[in-house]
């Protein structure tokens, strides 16, 4: 008879290739629903700057409609309702598709906010250079925009592998659904969950890590990269400790 | 320095309005190659506005603005870019690309507008870097600049462009005052080498060494103009020296 917890199967679980794939599943369909969300992000918000009604008006109204419902119907109405359209995707391929545009919706505003915090002077300044408009958000308005986004994104990241468990219900076998499944088998609901909070744990907090070196190389690209590229790598400041 | 009659660039009653605002009451001006000009006035009086208008960055509300032989008021975005490479622009916030050092600030604009090899645009920033007296500063962010630097870094980032005129927007109006000299100095230098300049500045001692003409712009119009040594003559209209007292003062 075994006890309430066996740190035993919690091992082993924690140590089986099933939960390792589930794993790496979360951490694809994430980055993958993230991809598509920052290239929808970054296209909207663009187009925003574009002065047309009707373009705007779409923009709108895409947004109205993804952050206007839950991201679970999304993902259950891409998964029953497109296949009555004759479109059938896997179900890893809806995940992504529903994650993403949802996604999308509120990329387009960090990226938004990301653009409108470089200055109209330096638009100025491109054109008079005799920059186009297409080029001077891509070389001068861009390049800074995302600089001042990457932490958003990075919290965004953090939402979407939590947001992911929610693709179990349409049977990706992602962290949550692995868990939940092998827990049906034999009821160890206590080993199984804590195993995938564990992974979620190990996750996020690598991400966080990842995020202070970006974070880092950025600010080390402005700051003086000849001095600070050896004291200064471990001050307060660069371990992410002072904001 | 000899002034060719030919007109480089023309502005002919030039009007431009805001909404109901007038800030531009048809102002006529001419810029002869080789020349520089500065241009006076009270805050308010349309001197920015004058700027913007002549290099398209604000389009007129009528008059015509005929530059190398060509009228350009009404041209299309697409020509408005194409016309702007020619005509160089200083700003008063400097306004380097802060993602860029020194030296790619300079070369962004061979490199993505004229296309040129990214080694050649280079070596022809740090060239200009030299002109401007700032031969070890390629590498330097604008944020790790002294605003007078910046201001160098952006007049280069403009010569890049080989233009036929240079606009100045009060250049130095940001700067600390141990910094404005040096700032003047590459004004001059370039002045003195022939570049066309249009200057909007409240130094008039550069204005007494480097101008060619100075105008006095008040209300949106030409109050007065003459070439330098009458200008600051005594026999100019009150307002003006009513003006030149307060900037002394």
């Amino acid at each position: 008879m075994l006890s309430i917890f066996s740190p035993h199967l919690m091992l082993s679980y924690l140590f089986s290739l099933n939960f390792a794939y589930a794993a790496l599943t979360t951490i694809w369909i994430s980055l993958a629903s993230l991809l598509v969300g920052m290239l929808i992000g970054l296209l909207l918000a663009a187009g925003q700057e574009i002065p047309s009604r009707a373009v705007r008006g779409l923009i709108i109204g895409y947004l109205w409609l993804f952050r206007g419902t839950p991201v679970l119907l999304q993902l259950v109405f891409a998964f029953n309702v497109l296949p009555l359209f004759h479109i059938v995707l896997p179900a890893y391929g809806c995940a992504v598709l529903a994650l993403g545009l949802n996604e999308g919706a509120y990329m387009t505003e960090i990226m938004r906010s990301g653009i409108r915090a470089v200055g109209p002077g330096q638009r100025t300044a491109a054109r008079a250079l005799g920059f186009e408009d297409r080029q001077t958000m891509l070389w001068v308005v861009l390049p800074q925009a995302l600089r001042i986004v990457i932490p958003p994104i990075g919290n965004q990241f953090n939402g979407m592998l939590k947001l992911s468990a929610l693709v179990s219900v349409i049977g990706v076998q992602e962290l949550l659904l692995m868990a939940d499944q092998t827990a049906s088998m034999n009821f160890r609901f206590l080993e199984t969950l804590t195993v995938a909070g564990i992974y979620y744990l190990a996750m996020t907090t690598i991400l966080m890590v990842i995020q202070v070196f970006i974070e880092r190389a950025c600010s080390r690209r402005r700051g003086r990269s000849a001095k600070a590229s050896g004291l200064k790598l471990f001050s307060p400041a660069n371990l992410g400790m002072v904001r | 320095m000899t002034p060719k009659s030919q007109g480089l660039l023309e502005g002919i009653a030039i009007w431009k309005s805001y909404g109901g605002d007038d800030v531009l009451k048809g102002v006529d001006l001419k810029v002869h190659e080789g020349e520089c000009l500065v241009l006076i006035g009270p805050s308010g009086s349309g001197k920015s506005t004058l700027l913007k208008c002549l290099n398209l960055l604000e389009p007129i509300s009528s008059g015509s603005i005929v530059f190398q032989g060509k009228e350009i008021a009404g041209l299309r975005r697409h020509e408005a870019s194409t016309v702007r490479r020619h005509i160089g622009m200083v700003f008063q916030s400097f306004e380097l690309f802060q993602h860029l050092n020194a030296e790619d600030n300079i070369a962004l604009a061979r490199i993505k507008v004229l296309k040129d090899e990214p080694a050649q645009a280079r070596e022809m920033a740090r060239h200009l870097l030299r002109k401007v007296h700032l031969p070890d500063k390629a590498e330097f962010y604008p944020d790790e600049l002294s605003g007078g630097q910046q201001q160098r870094v952006a007049i280069a980032r403009a010569l890049a462009m080989q233009p036929a005129l240079m606009l100045y927007d009060e250049p130095t109006s940001a700067l600390d005052p141990e910094t404005v000299g040096e700032v003047l100095d590459v004004m001059q230098e370039l002045a003195d080498d022939g570049m066309t300049s249009i200057v909007v500045t409240h130094e008039m001692s550069f204005a007494r060494r480097a101008a060619d003409r100075v105008i006095f712009l008040d209300g949106g119009t030409i109050a007065h103009s003459g070439a330098t040594e009458d200008f600051f003559s005594d026999e100019v209209p009150e307002r003006v020296a009513r003006f030149l007292g307060r900037i002394r003062a």
